[in-house]
């Protein structure tokens, strides 16, 4: 039942607002609003009851495992939380003068620092708001790059089929053009492939690594070669980092432009889709165009840079300093691995896929790169059990559902047939891998035995499998007082 | 090992179940030369309790001044069971829904969020929310670009009095698409965007004209006769909301004659607490025509096999984890979890308790603005009705003002003479429903002192013309 539907006219949540209604009178009749928005009118206790039982139908990291690839579903430690709502913090204005504001800076600055020794960059900007703001502000920076030289030929980005769909969508933002590059058959970028289209016209190439595929690409430095002789710019869409945290600079793959995932690497809550955080860092020809705001430290004091300070920069891409309250939790969670806790980070990710690709091949999946080490994710292709037993990778995600596990990333990358791409992050148990294969092991049997059970899962959820052509067509997207009736 | 649950001996089984014989194996096919050996720069672990010191100290450290700052982030009372309700796990550790049977929470609580904007702006759709108002608006620009077939133009007008870090954030996102942003003067008596400027422009193309309401200055916009001038001229019209206000004002949909196309806006009014400018949420809505162009995840209600009600996300066709290169922007995470608190916010509240919220900040301002203007030498500079926030002129460098007024523990508003050097030493300034009747005495004392102790009026300073 909707929120609105329990709502009765005149019922409203008093203690939750002035006492008093102030006189607006003097607003002129022609500004103000003909008729109340109708909006619930419902009593705290209904308002808790409602959304707290809402909750109960989601399935999250505190009561599911979710081995979902390239997204890093870690556990997010409840510390972060609870201090990055400090009251001193949570009442910070963004305009507030430096001179109240050395605290949360200090905190800034030195994320600023541990990203940039990580990650082996020049510098590092915290301010884009997610992921796809950092590849924006990534190819925007290439951009700034290529124009301050006068190289304006160069109308190009090249992204290799396995990427993330954000990549091409943001570098069409920036106003390139993008062709793709095709992946060789053991999940490398074919590099002849790659080097039959640079040139004079590139303008760089967004890579994931390890990629979307699951495996780390061993010709990095050739590639990077490759590029950098034509004259293009190499960015890193850091969705992996993970596999690699600690183990591996992308500065020392040769990369010119990173952005990172807080919310995946660095442990910030997902929030049922957001807010993330999506900082970049740089190498040294592009650290005049870094977004803004950034923290700068001179003696003991923490200052502001902006685009006063910055005036070749891409400038701003939110009103204040991006999601800095997830940026607060990025810095706490990295306090606490410390210099010894981030390569255990990519040494027991890596750990983990490595377990569970074995074990289930054992069972009898099928590894789409078998011949290849896994990183901290893997693809099974279930080809064979679509084409012999008729169930699909929807319907095997379906089933996991009703195991209790969120279904592993489905169908991506879109180069595997009926693929699931699976990351169980170092943060689970060897018990809870165990479950989970146990479950695909399970689902496979009743594939065989029971088809029907698979492709009408799921059966134990809130609701079985919705009808999205229906949504679609029908378009409901809100509610209207007409539905009560 | 923080957060690390693996015990030596099933790391032992887990290596040889692999066929390896240590944790480094596993990376064997990364070139050695790639290899990274120290991490010198990064501090060692820190315990809990440790962390918990340190974070309490910074907190500590930036003391907690009464604001009298908005300029796009406003101090309102959240009611106790938004975040203890929002930071619930299952809300907070939550994966973006794909996974519908497993999301209904999510979804269900996204399509009342759709709902309660609708209802607030007077539109016919909303999406599921976008990074923050600034982002929100250079999406809706790029929207009105791709929606508008009437204009074949990438132009859009933009007035001065929209916040100056917003017009900032839509030119750097959308400069690469070609697209040309026009400034509009606004009116120096009124501090609002007079229609007649836009008479120049009669007859050229435009895709859009852009809305803001209240403005910049809190001045509220003739936003009827600017909503029909765009409609006239073949533009669509923007409206920038903030949507407490539309608790008190005119919603977008009523705007004119046919209502404006687009809103946007930001939406920490609604739960998100100030924490630095973030995270917030911007919501976007539209009309019904438009919403094959809008940007973000959309949630639409169905049914399941059984015929019953369900949520999912729909339109997905026109995202980039399906379209790619042709999508309709290159978002993917939005701010589910500020929303989450949003919906929540506006549950509690209701019209009635948003309306009380609103009113008292529009009177509370009132207030402010009448103690600080006895003060000699300080004034409102403009004289059109405001919503919350009100420009006042000093007599004194406001940059100096403010700092003494900070070493007082008051951020006693925006300094405005790097955007509007034109205003003179003039100043923003908002009281919303959380400040009291002593905060504002107090604040209209210390600012006499201020003022006097810095020369006062007698310094001469006029406001450039």
């Amino acid at each position: 039942m909707l929120i609105f539907e329990q709502s009765k006219a005149g019922r409203y949540a008093p203690a939750q607002s002035p006492l008093d209604k102030a006189d607006i009178s003097a607003i002129p009749a022609q500004f103000r609003r003909r008729r109340s928005a109708a909006l619930p009118e419902v009593s705290e206790m209904q308002a808790v009851r409602h959304y707290t039982r809402l909750s109960r139908k989601n399935f999250s990291i505190d009561t599911q495992f979710y081995p979902l690839g390239s997204c890093t579903m870690k556990y997010n430690p409840r510390a972060c939380n609870s201090l990055a709502s400090l009251p001193g913090l949570l009442s910070r204005h963004p305009e507030a003068p430096e001179s109240h504001s050395q605290g949360f800076m200090a905190c800034l600055y030195e994320l600023q620092e541990m990203l940039r020794e990580v990650t082996g960059m020049r510098a590092v900007s915290l301010s884009p708001a997610a992921g796809a703001q950092g590849e924006f502000a990534g190819v925007a920076m290439i951009r700034a790059y290529h124009e301050a030289r006068g190289d304006s030929a160069r109308c190009e980005i090249l992204v290799p089929d396995a990427a993330h769909g954000t990549n091409p969508a943001s570098a069409v933002m920036c106003g390139y053009q993008v062709r793709e590059i095709p992946t060789g058959p053991d999940g490398d970028v074919d590099l002849e492939a790659l080097k039959a289209v640079v040139g004079p016209h590139t303008a760089g190439i967004m890579l994931t690594n390890p990629s979307t595929l699951g495996v780390f690409d061993r010709n990095i430095e050739a590639i990077a070669k490759t590029v950098h002789q034509a004259g293009g710019l190499l960015y890193y869409d850091g969705a992996n980092l993970n596999a690699i945290l600690g183990k591996v600079r992308p500065g020392t793959m040769g990369f010119d432009v990173i952005h990172m995932n807080l919310h995946k690497t660095f442990s910030t809550p997902h929030g049922g889709g957001g807010p993330g955080a999506g900082p970049v860092g740089v190498s040294e020809r592009l650290v005049p165009y870094l977004p803004v705001p950034m923290v700068t430290r001179e003696g003991d004091e923490y200052r502001w840079l902006t685009e006063r300070e910055c005036p070749e920069s891409i400038g701003r891409l939110t009103a204040f300093a991006g999601n800095a309250g997830v940026l607060l939790r990025a810095y706490i969670y990295a306090r606490m691995l410390g210099r010894e806790g981030m390569p255990r980070v990519a040494e027991f990710s890596t750990l983990n896929a490595n377990y569970m690709l074995k074990r289930l091949q054992a069972l009898g999946f099928q590894a789409a790169y078998p011949q290849r080490r896994a990183t901290h994710e893997f693809i099974i292709t279930l080809k064979k059990q679509a084409k012999e037993l008729g169930v699909n990778t929807m319907d095997f995600a379906k089933r996991l559902l009703d195991y209790g596990f969120h279904a592993p990333t489905t169908y991506f990358p879109l180069l595997v047939p009926e693929c699931l791409l699976i990351e169980p992050t170092e943060t689970e148990d060897m018990a809870t891998l165990d479950g989970f294969i146990d479950a695909m092991g399970r689902i496979l049997e009743e594939a065989t035995q029971e088809p029907g059970l698979v492709k009408g899962a799921p059966h134990t959820l809130p609701v079985k499998r919705l009808d999205d052509v229906k949504a679609a067509r029908e378009l409901d997207l809100a509610w209207q007082q007409r539905d009560a009736g | 090992m923080p957060f690390i649950p693996h015990t030596e001996q099933e790391v032992q089984e887990m290596l040889a179940a692999i066929g390896v014989g240590s944790l480094d194996d596993l990376f064997e096919e990364i070139p050695a030369s790639l290899r990274l050996s120290q991490l010198d720069a990064i501090p060692t672990a820190l315990s809990e309790m440790e962390i918990g010191h340190l974070m309490g100290k910074r907190a500590q450290q930036d003391g907690q001044p009464v604001c009298f700052l908005g300029a796009g982030a406003y101090d309102h009372h959240i009611p106790a069971a938004v975040w203890q309700i929002t930071g619930r796990g299952e809300y907070y550790t939550a994966y973006t829904p794909y996974q519908a049977e497993a999301s209904q929470g999510t979804l269900q609580l996204l399509y009342e969020y759709q709902s309660m904007m609708v209802a607030l702006t007077g539109m016919d759709v909303s999406n599921a929310s976008l990074y923050d108002g600034a982002s929100a608006l250079a999406e809706a620009v790029l929207m009105a670009v791709r929606a508008n077939r009437k204009s074949k133009s990438k132009r859009i007008l933009m007035p001065r009095t929209v916040h100056p870090a917003y017009r900032r954030v839509v030119h750097n996102i959308v400069k690469n698409q070609q697209v040309e942003l026009v400034e509009l003067p606004f009116d120096p008596q009124g501090g609002h965007t007079d229609p007649a400027v836009l008479e120049q422009y009669r007859g050229e193309d435009f895709a859009a004209l852009v809305i803001p309401q209240p403005n910049f200055f809190g001045v509220l916009e003739e936003v009827d006769a600017l909503t029909d001038w765009a409609h006239a001229n073949g533009a669509l019209a923007i409206g920038v909301v903030n949507p407490l206000s539309l608790a008190l004002l005119s919603p977008p949909g009523e705007w004119g004659g046919q209502g404006a196309d687009i809103c946007c806006g930001e939406g920490q009014p609604l739960g998100a607490p100030l924490a630095s400018g973030g995270p917030y949420f911007g919501f976007l809505c539209c009309q019904q025509a438009h919403v094959r162009q809008m940007p973000g995840r959309i949630i639409g209600r169905t049914q399941d096999l059984d015929g019953k009600v369900g949520y999912t996300l729909t339109l997905q066709a026109r995202e980039q984890h399906i379209r790619r290169s042709k999508a309709t922007s290159n978002i993917c995470t939005n701010q589910g979890l500020m929303v989450t608190a949003a919906t929540i916010h506006m549950a509690l509240l209701g019209s009635e308790g948003l309306e009380r919220a609103a009113a008292a900040s529009y009177a509370n301002t009132r207030a402010l603005v009448e103690a600080l203007s006895a003060i000699p030498g300080v004034a409102p500079l403009f004289d059109r009705p405001a919503f919350h926030e009100r420009v006042l002129r000093l007599p004194a460098p406001a940059a100096g003002v403010l700092r003494s007024l900070a070493a007082h523990n008051v951020l006693g508003g925006l300094d405005l003479s790097r955007d509007y050097p034109e205003l003179g030493e003039a100043i923003l300034v908002c009281a919303t429903e959380q400040r009291t009747a002593e905060e504002i005495a107090a604040y209209a004392e210390k600012l006499a002192r201020v003022i006097q102790l810095q020369g006062g009026v007698t310094c001469g300073l006029v406001p450039k013309e």
